[in-house]
């Protein structure tokens, strides 16, 4: 029998005194955990397949069971951890790039944690959302850079196009095919009840999805999947994706195993083919190949939509957001290295690109130094947890936040980590119509709808609280924040004082 | 109709292309404007002169005839029409067409039908009468690419890495002036059926650009596809 060196990571804890044998468990594993044992007359488990994504615990009719990280440890090592061990021995034992899913999981520091919101107290008087009106409408897209007037004095229209948010939170992308048919209806059908936008990722747009065209945002990749005429026009806006945050500087790759019949008509390509996107756009080496892009795209839709460029943050990002600044995109889009994935090599995604905190707070700076920040809006993503770190944000100088791990856990998703499997319990990042079926779109949506408008509650509540009642005022508004736990270089990339100072 | 585009900026330009009604659309002294046909469907333009990048970008059904040289991402990201280039041709031609075709005259640069890809009944087709740059047909993911070496020269038919990470579709290449390939690649003399695919290519190119078909048929072809169409089966250790 071959040496296993690998323990399994958690185990399956199932009171006997509870369990009813009713197989529930059984039937909800895609990952073949339980089963029932008709000589022991009690169902078993094998742990070694389990990822911890709480299926089973959740539909327990008995609360028999429960899922525990195992104390089974190695040899305690500072340096060599059980993970790098691990790990070590995965690629030995497969000679394989490690991949993984969502976002980057290390230890690294959370600036939203160190940043602390004001208030108001004696003079400038906090304002009751509940009772006086509150803007949070964000409009996103090219500010005009003066008011023009025809002969006769008359306003010139000189706005470009814009997005309107009702709230400043949209839904990043994610393609169909990393996730199912059930959440993009959800996300698509959220959009449209909340009045933002969802983003269709690289993979095309399903026909049953035009009608959320006026709330969708379709993307172009270096694949260029699903790309055409009516695709472009389809939607509020076009985002060309030049990075993202969890895998910087790599393109995509779905296997050919999940390219079914529906994905290979939304993305049109044969079924079974494998889905690469090369790394880069092979028509873009420069800023100006990016604006050539822009302005075809323009072209293509005939100025009517505004233009989003998506980067991932890494070491130049304000460099590079002052480029793209230049290209004629809209919007810019900064993805951090939190930023989720449904399959990333895993030494990419915990050891390149930057925290969104600090890329967003030099952008900012930078587009303000260079006199252009009204040239484009700043939208940012890479880990937004909740409406502190949105107002955060806002106040470090986005104009609205893109949210995609915190929408998929309001669609049910236990942060398992385990995506690029395709056997996702909760019906998310599957394509198995048996598992896809588990998401109902109705409650899905209600979902998200809850979260984003308890998140736009709250954040109306705290800009109240700092006696701000539009959040054009919160916007780039760095004195409402204090820094806690930061040294002076963290402070004076991310522009605030001290806590006290 | 016809449109003098001499330097009136791309963006008027294309303007009044989209503005005027007529199917047929001639513009004349063209002069590197960019994006011209960008998009479109049932119409037929015939431009002299230069066009600037993007020529044809997003294509959509229509036909471009092109009297002169073009310069990059002609056919880009284009889904139906066609193409027809009597010169020369940029880099990124045909760069993730997914159908229509485009046919040059003369050479293309680097990165040709880089990710092309067929999808049901649509098939990309990308002829190059001279020769092509490196990268030809890089990540070529479907459609036929067809190199016929008609520039009388003795360099070979592609640049470097010719079908590099190719995971589906084929590469026609004509003579013996066959290009050093990358592993993962299969190179045979095309089979009868090849010739028959072949044929109607040929015909189409014989037919835009006045040569003989006999001429340009009576020679060696070989075929290059790749020998997978799922390459990184065994790249990954999912965790």
């Amino acid at each position: 029998m071959a040496v296993r060196f690998l323990y399994p990571e958690f185990e399956v804890v199932r009171n006997q005194d509870r369990c009813v044998a009713c197989r529930a468990c059984e039937r909800q594993c895609a990952n073949e955990v339980h089963r029932y044992d008709p000589e022991l007359g009690c169902m078993v488990a094998d742990e070694s397949k389990c990822v911890n994504c709480h299926r089973c615990v959740s539909l327990c009719p008995t609360r028999a069971l429960k899922i525990v990280k195992t104390d089974h440890a190695f040899r305690e090592n500072g340096n060599w951890t059980g993970k790098a061990i691990t790990e070590v021995y995965r690629q030995a034992e497969t000679g394989g790039v490690l991949l993984s899913s969502m976002g980057n999981p290390e230890p690294y520091p959370i600036y939203w944690d160190k940043l602390l919101i004001n208030a108001s107290q004696v003079t400038n008087p906090s304002i009751d959302p509940l009772r006086e009106p509150m803007e949070t409408r964000t409009f996103l897209g090219k500010k005009p850079g003066g008011i023009q007037r025809d002969a006769q004095g008359r306003l010139i229209n000189n706005q470009t196009p814009q997005l309107e948010l009702s709230v400043p939170v949209m839904f990043s992308a994610m393609s169909y095919g990393s996730i199912s048919y059930n959440a993009h209806a959800s996300l698509a059908r959220a959009a449209q009840a909340l009045g933002t936008y969802y983003n269709t990722g690289e993979g095309g747009l399903h026909e049953d999805f035009y009608q959320y065209g006026p709330n969708t945002i379709v993307q172009v990749a270096s694949g260029r999947f699903g790309v055409h005429k009516d695709f472009l026009e389809a939607g509020a806006a076009i985002e060309i994706k030049m990075g993202q945050g969890a895998k910087p500087g790599i393109g995509g790759h779905l296997p050919g195993q999940k390219v079914g019949p529906d994905i290979s008509r939304t993305r049109m390509i044969p079924e079974g083919s494998d889905a690469i996107s090369p790394a880069p756009h092979h028509d873009i080496y420069s800023i100006e190949d990016l604006r050539q892009l822009v302005f075809s795209l323009k072209e293509a839709t005939e100025y009517k939509k505004p233009v989003i460029v998506k980067i991932a943050a890494v070491h130049n990002v304000a460099a590079i957001a002052s480029g793209v600044a230049r290209s004629g995109a809209d919007i810019i889009a900064i993805d951090g290295y939190r930023g989720g994935t449904g399959a990333a090599p895993t030494r990419i995604r915990d050891s390149v690109g930057i925290p969104i905190e600090l890329a967003l707070a030099a952008v900012d700076q930078r587009l303000r130094d260079e006199g252009i920040r009204d040239q484009v809006s700043v939208v940012i993503g890479g880990s937004v947890r909740s409406s502190a770190d949105l107002v955060k944000a806002i106040a470090l100088g986005a104009d609205a936040v893109y949210i995609a791990t915190a929408a998929l856990l309001a669609l049910g998703c236990h942060l398992c980590r385990t995506c690029q499997t395709g056997r996702c319990n909760w019906g998310i990042a599957t394509q198995r119509p048996d598992l896809v079926r588990r998401l109902n779109p109705d409650l899905g949506c209600q979902r998200l709808v809850n979260l984003v408008t308890a998140w736009d509650h709250e954040l109306k509540e705290m800009m109240g609280g700092m006696g701000i009642n539009s959040i054009e005022a919160l916007r780039g508004n760095r004195l409402m924040l204090r820094g806690i736990g930061l040294n002076q270089k963290e402070l004076d990339i991310l522009g605030v004082k001290y806590a006290g100072e | 109709m016809v449109i003098e585009a001499n330097q009136t900026y791309y963006q008027a330009l294309n303007e009044a292309i989209r503005a005027c009604p007529d199917t047929e659309v001639i513009v004349d002294r063209v002069l590197g404007q960019r994006y011209l046909g960008c998009g479109s469907s049932g119409r037929r333009f015939t431009l002299r002169g230069t066009p600037g990048n993007g020529l044809g970008q997003y294509l959509n059904g229509s036909t471009i005839e092109v009297y002169g040289n073009c310069q990059e991402a002609v056919g880009d990201t284009m889904n139906d029409g066609d193409i027809i280039v009597h010169g020369n041709c940029g880099d990124a031609c045909g760069y993730g067409m997914r159908g229509g075709s485009i046919f040059i005259e003369g050479n293309v640069g680097y990165r040709a039908g880089i990710h092309m890809k067929s999808y049901l009944d649509k098939s990309p087709l990308l002829v190059v009468g001279g020769v092509a740059g490196s990268f030809l047909g890089e990540y070529q993911a479907g459609g036929t690419i067809v190199v016929l070496g008609l520039d009388g020269t003795s360099e070979p038919l592609a640049g470097n890495f010719c079908g590099m990470g190719m995971y589906g579709g084929k590469i026609f290449l004509r003579g013996d002036r066959i290009p050093v390939l990358p592993r993962r690649l299969i190179l045979q003399e095309a089979s009868p059926e090849d010739r028959e695919e072949l044929r109607p290519i040929l015909e189409r190119f014989c037919r835009c650009f006045h040569r003989d078909l006999a001429e340009v048929s009576n020679a060696p072809f070989h075929v290059i596809t790749p020998d997978s169409a799922n390459p990184y089966k065994q790249l990954y250790a999912p965790y």
